[in-house]
């Protein structure tokens, strides 16, 4: 486990940034992957005083702050009433509701995980994230950059009108998926985004859902590790997509 | 660091390392109930309740607890004592090592949803993971305890 020397509840987000160019230093979320690594944190920067930890809505947009956790998001209404359930439906198997009593929105998309839920769902939506320095970036890109010493603000979603789906497929209830699917409509498109392949997300669009689900099951690139073969995965892609996409159909 | 908090009810001012964690802490100030299962934030053996709400004081610093509020089941034998009965009665607890989890995160159910599904009970105790059980025990004896108070 991961030792540390000393903790500072930043009184600015500048004093966080400052801190955070030190190599040694970590930005702490829930502070739940932090823990299980190992080594040792100069300072842990604790961004908890900074009212991070609420979900703002307005009538073009969702902003969720880095310390919000993913129960809150799992049972904020507004938000789900918006993504049909779909945002409760990504996080409602991670663990336990403690665990997402603790794990924040922050560290979940900063991490930019190869299994996470989290980013699978977001991905789908109108998704941006702001950076302290490096500004308001869309989801999409931010998932592929490389993490650098920058601070994540905020999760922001716009409420474009939006028909979406999550599922993802386990080999037992609360372990990490062996595939993660998020279909929605958007925009006149349609987009799949597929996590847990088990690289990390990523997003494809089609004008057409006519042929989506294979084109996806062509198109994204999966592994085979421990809970899945990359042949499975490539046949839940498939099933997943095509099930998600019936569900928009409402079938 | 110098920390405050209240712990079951009672004020409190300690010095803890920046990395202690809280579940150490709370061992230290005689709260026995709060035991380490993984120490990967997976079985919810060591739950507490910060600020009402459950979290796994394995994985959370201690001087996160600071300016809140914790309970541990030392300080809420009251409000366990209406259910656990029930649960013992269905010989849900076998070694009974997972107990002290189930019984903060049912504490944490009940006043954020007095009147669950079987499904949502299930949904709400998943994070706590029981070696000897099938978790049918445990659901039957919360499920005699709702019957009970519906009459
Ligand atoms: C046992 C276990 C099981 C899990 N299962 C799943 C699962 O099934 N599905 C799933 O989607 N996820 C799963 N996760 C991941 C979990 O949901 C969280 O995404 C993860 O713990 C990170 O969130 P955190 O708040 O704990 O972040 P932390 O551990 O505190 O931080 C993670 C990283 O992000 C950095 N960071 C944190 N916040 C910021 C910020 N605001 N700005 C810049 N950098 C920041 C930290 O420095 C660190 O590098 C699991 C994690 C664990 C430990
Ligand atoms: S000991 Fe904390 S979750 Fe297992
Ligand atoms: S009764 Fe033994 S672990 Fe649950």
């Amino acid at each position: 486990m991961v030792t540390i020397q000393k903790y500072v509840r930043a009184q600015s987000l500048e004093e966080a940034y400052t801190l955070n160019q030190n190599k040694k230093n970590r930005i702490i979320g829930g502070m739940l992957w932090t823990r299980l690594g190992r080594g040792s944190v100069g300072t842990a920067i604790d961004l908890c005083d900074l009212g991070l930890d609420r979900i703002e809505e307005t009538e073009e947009e969702f902003s969720i702050g880095a310390m919000v956790t993913l129960r809150d998001i799992e049972v904020h209404e507004g938000l789900n009433a918006y993504a049909g359930h779909a945002v409760a439906d990504a996080v409602k198997d991670i663990v336990g509701v403690q665990f997402r009593n603790m794990a924040t929105v922050g560290g979940s998309i900063w991490g930019r995980f190869g299994f996470s839920d989290v980013l699978t769902v977001f991905l789908a939506l109108d998704s941006y994230v702001e950076l302290y320095r490096g500004g308001i970036v869309p989801l999409e890109e931010f998932a592929n950059m490389k993490p650098d010493r920058d601070i994540l603000v905020r999760l922001i979603v716009k409420k474009t009108p939006c028909r979406i789906i999550y599922s993802s497929v386990r080999n037992q209830r609360t372990d990490f998926p062996v595939l993660s699917c998020a279909v929605s409509h958007m925009n006149g498109e349609y987009r799949a985004s597929i996590g847990a392949r088990p690289g990390r997300a990523v997003l494809l669009r089609r004008e057409s859902a006519d042929d989506f689900p294979e084109f996806a099951a062509e198109n994204v690139p999966v592994g085979g590790n421990m809970r899945g073969s990359a042949a499975y995965r490539t046949h839940l892609i498939k099933v997943l997509t095509e099930r998600s996409l019936q569900g928009l159909r409402g079938e | 660091m110098e920390i405050k908090l209240k712990l079951n009810g009672r004020n409190i001012t300690a010095s803890v390392e920046s990395d202690t964690v809280l579940l150490d802490f709370l061992r230290e100030k005689g709260c026995l109930s709060v035991k380490r299962g993984c120490d990967t934030s997976n079985c919810g053996l060591c739950t507490v309740l910060m600020d009402g709400k459950p979290v796994l004081s394995c994985s959370a610093l201690a001087v996160r607890a600071d300016g809140h509020e914790i309970y541990t089941l030392e300080g809420l034998q009251e409000e366990a004592s209406d259910f656990v009965g029930f649960i013992a009665d269905q010989g849900a607890d076998q070694c009974g090592f997972c107990n002290p989890g189930f019984v903060m995160n049912t504490i944490a159910l009940l006043r954020e949803n007095p009147d669950p599904t079987d499904d949502e009970i299930r949904a709400f105790l998943a994070g706590n993971l029981c070696r000897c059980s099938g978790y049918d025990g445990q659901l039957r004896g919360i499920r005699n305890y709702l019957n009970s108070k519906k009459g």
